[in-house]
């Protein structure tokens, strides 16, 4: 039987065990996304532009399909949908593609791209020199624009990856376009 | 209370109990404390009950009949979160309180105030939660799991939501912190850690999981809940965040919750089998570190539940492998309590009824839990009723038959009134047969591919949803009986013996039944 005091010692111990954990449950936010920027898990690809490869400049009869996918956020009136519905590329080659994004609200809107790569495995070799999925577009009423995408497919892609698919979700991000004039 | 004790300090005199309702108010005792758990949770019980059977009764035939689908999602819902928080964990908490102190040789719990907090703040969480059902846009429906982004669309009641999941969070680990410093500091002189019943050792553990894990799900409602109202965007991808990491988040709290729900019932069960099978528990140093490496395992497993979320497949292996490994100390355990039961002059009393129908159903849980550990298995599984059916046998014949069974084994020495035996064994015999006509046919419509959380249904599973139904109203009012047994002990009956059963050992049996307001003043002798 011990007294108050020595419990009182436990309840504290364990009471930054409690708040630790807590700080740990916000503390796995960061540690998924940095396991996923390395690994490419869950299909995330980076969302910095890469720079152009540099080509062994050797040929290549490897071909990858990469196909493109467009999915609009239930909540979110615009169409979108890919000009092209798939590719065939050569890894280690640059390629242009794009995207058409309409506007159906009667207000100015902007919406903002978020890109996904499957199978997640292929997702941290497949590289964005530029992608409209980098910063967010502004809308008129009815506004639509062409949006375009450069990309490569690194040649150390695993051999057993032949197809790879490129989905964008769009999403309202709910602000008002900033008029351009004044201000 | 008297000033006589404020005089005296370290002397209690012999005080009872306050009267009226300002007992139950403001009582530290642990022995009041526990009653209030234990009640609460029997109430709960019939609450949640209720809203299973407005579930069945829906899912009676095909079609929309009684209830319109919101209505019934947030019926799944909420019958979850009151079951797991409001009635399996309250109750063992109630049980942790009766019996911990007495079984250790303490007077009382280390800290009794806080006691008193941690059981008052239930029924003010529960009334919060079950308001929402009448609040505009009723009550949460995404689930108990609360998945981003589904749970954030439901109406605004899903701050009270929150703010209730807060408080059953807090309360736990208020509980769970007195629990360890009760066990660590109270403990009578000679009753060593290794010396401790099971029931302790395992509510030890258990109250290390919780304060280890309820934080972190209040750290991923409280996400949810700065999401949904403050702008931050941890889980949708919009905002750069990403929903599958609530799922993680979840889960990493969730897989050891669900051990939360069965660790204190293997305690109850290494109680239990010795007394009536008149031997002591074979194996008693290996069933605490098979208790200890379940818990251990349950952090490095969560991901089993989302087995279809796209992981590689590397991620996919480590945790169908990790999953099936915690299958050996539970596989350890069952084998011990066998063991403990082989040759013993048993008796079957309404308590070891229960806990050998424990016994075999828990492990019909445990392989159907199996076969879902194995990932391509899973993908075929995951979110049908085979789901449904893994889950409720492991925990209705599982943590509420311990529960059950520890309410037989304990009730004389609480009230001191023998129950009515008969009773309580038609209330085992009827409530066994119900629930298997209740969740076994789960399984074979989940086999066949219907989801779960659905108000409606294709034809060809009709037959069985009626026979799962006819098991639910049957097994739903057979509680009554439960009830009836209970409130029946309390107000009277043949008195007990202070030993009760003939093979009980452990020193809650030493002392008077009832067991007098206050208990071990002066440290038992250790042998
Ligand atoms: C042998 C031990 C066990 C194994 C291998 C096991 C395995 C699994 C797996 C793989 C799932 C995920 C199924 C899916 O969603 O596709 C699952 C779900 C579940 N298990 Fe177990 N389990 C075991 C024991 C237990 C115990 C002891 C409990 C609780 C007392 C439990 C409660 C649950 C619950 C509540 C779910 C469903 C959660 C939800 O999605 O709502 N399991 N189990
Ligand atoms: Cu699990």
């Amino acid at each position: 039987m011990k007294t108050m005091s020595q419990h009182i010692v436990i309840a504290g111990k364990l009471s930054v065990l409690v708040v630790a954990m807590f700080g740990f449950g916000y503390l796995m936010v960061p540690i998924y996304n940095v396991l996923c920027d390395i690994t490419g898990l869950n299909g995330k690809t980076s969302s910095v532009a890469a720079v152009a490869p540099q080509t062994s400049g050797e040929k290549s009869e490897r071909r990858v399909i990469v196909e493109f996918v467009a999915v609009v956020n239930s909540s979110a009136a615009w169409t979108f949908e890919p000009v092209q519905r798939s590719m065939e590329v050569e890894p280690g080659k640059t390629y242009n593609a794009s995207y058409n994004v309409k506007n159906l609200s009667s207000q100015p809107a902007v919406g903002q791209a978020v890109p996904s790569v499957a199978p997640s495995a292929a997702a941290k070799y497949f590289n964005k020199i530029e992608c409209f999925c980098f910063t967010r577009q502004e809308f008129e009423a009815n506004g639509s624009k062409e949006m375009p995408l450069v990309f490569f497919i690194e040649e150390d892609l695993p051999r057993s990856i032949d197809r790879v698919t490129l989905s964008y979700t769009y999403f309202d991000t709910g602000e008002k376009p900033v008029p351009a004039s004044d201000s | 209370m008297s000033t006589a004790t404020t005089e005296h300090h370290d002397h209690h005199d012999d005080h009872g109990p306050a009267y009226g309702w300002k007992r139950w108010l403001f009582t530290t005792n642990h022995k009041d404390i526990g009653t209030l758990y234990l009640l609460f949770s029997l109430v709960m019980f019939f609450i949640g009950g209720g809203m299973a059977l407005i579930i069945r009764a829906e899912l009676w035939q095909p079609g929309l009949q009684i209830v319109d689908p919101l209505f019934f999602n947030s019926m799944t819902t909420m019958h979850a979160l009151v079951m797991i928080f409001g009635v399996v964990m309250p109750a063992f908490v109630g049980l942790a309180n009766w019996m911990i102190p007495m079984m250790i040789g303490g007077p009382d719990m280390a800290l009794p105030r806080l006691n008193n907090w941690s059981f008052w703040i239930m029924p003010f969480a529960f009334l919060l939660l079950l308001s929402t059902l009448f609040m505009e846009g009723g009550g949460p429906a995404g689930g108990w799991t609360l998945y981003a982004p589904l749970s954030l669309q439901g109406g605004d009641s899903f701050a009270f939501v929150i703010f209730s999941i807060h408080f059953m969070g807090i309360s736990s680990v208020m509980g769970s912190i007195n629990i360890v410093a009760t066990i660590f500091n109270m403990r009578a002189p000679g009753m060593t850690l290794m010396k401790m019943p099971l029931f302790v050792w395992t509510w030890l553990i258990t109250a290390y999981l919780l304060i280890a894990v309820i934080p972190v799900l209040a750290g991923a409602v409280t996400m949810l809940l700065t999401d949904r109202y403050f702008g931050t965007s941890f889980f949708s991808a919009a905002g750069g965040g990403d929903p599958v990491m609530y799922q993680h988040i979840f889960w990493f709290f969730g897989h050891p919750e669900v051990y939360i729900l069965i660790l204190p019932a293997f305690g109850i069960m290494s109680s239990i089998i010795p007394t009536f099978a008149r031997k002591p528990l074979f194996g008693y140093a290996s069933m605490v570190y098979a208790t200890a490496s379940i818990a251990f395992l349950s952090f490095i497993v969560w991901a089993h539940h989302m087995f279809t979320v796209g992981m590689p497949l590397a991620g996919e292996m480590f945790f169908m492998f990790a999953t099936m490994m915690i299958s050996v100390p539970t596989g350890v355990k069952v084998f011990n309590w066998m063991a403990t039961m082989w040759r013993g002059s048993m008796t079957f009393e309404t308590p070891m009824l229960f806990a050998i129908g424990f016994l075999v159903m828990f492990t019909i849980g445990g392989l159907s839990g199996l076969m879902l550990a194995i990932t391509p298995a899973d993908i075929q599984y995951h979110d049908t009723y085979f789901v449904v059916a893994h889950f409720h046998y492991v925990l209705v014949p599982g943590a509420i038959y311990s529960i059950m069974a520890a309410t037989y084994y304990w009730i004389p020495k609480w009230t001191g009134n023998m129950y009515d035996e008969k009773l309580g064994k038609i209330h085992f015999w009827i409530s066994t047969i119900f629930l298997n006509v209740l969740f076994f046919p789960m399984h074979f419509v989940g086999l066949a591919g219907m989801p779960r959380r659905i108000p409606d249904y294709s034809l060809q599973f009709a037959d069985w949803n009626m026979v799962a139904s006819i098991g639910a109203f049957g097994f739903g009012f057979s509680q009554l009986i439960f009830a009836y047994v209970v409130i029946k002990c309390m107000k009277g009956g043949e008195k007990a013996t202070d030993e009760v059963w003939e093979g009980a050992d452990g020193l809650e049996w030493t002392v008077a039944s009832p067991a007098p307001y206050h208990t071990f003043e002066t440290p038992p002798t250790i042998k």
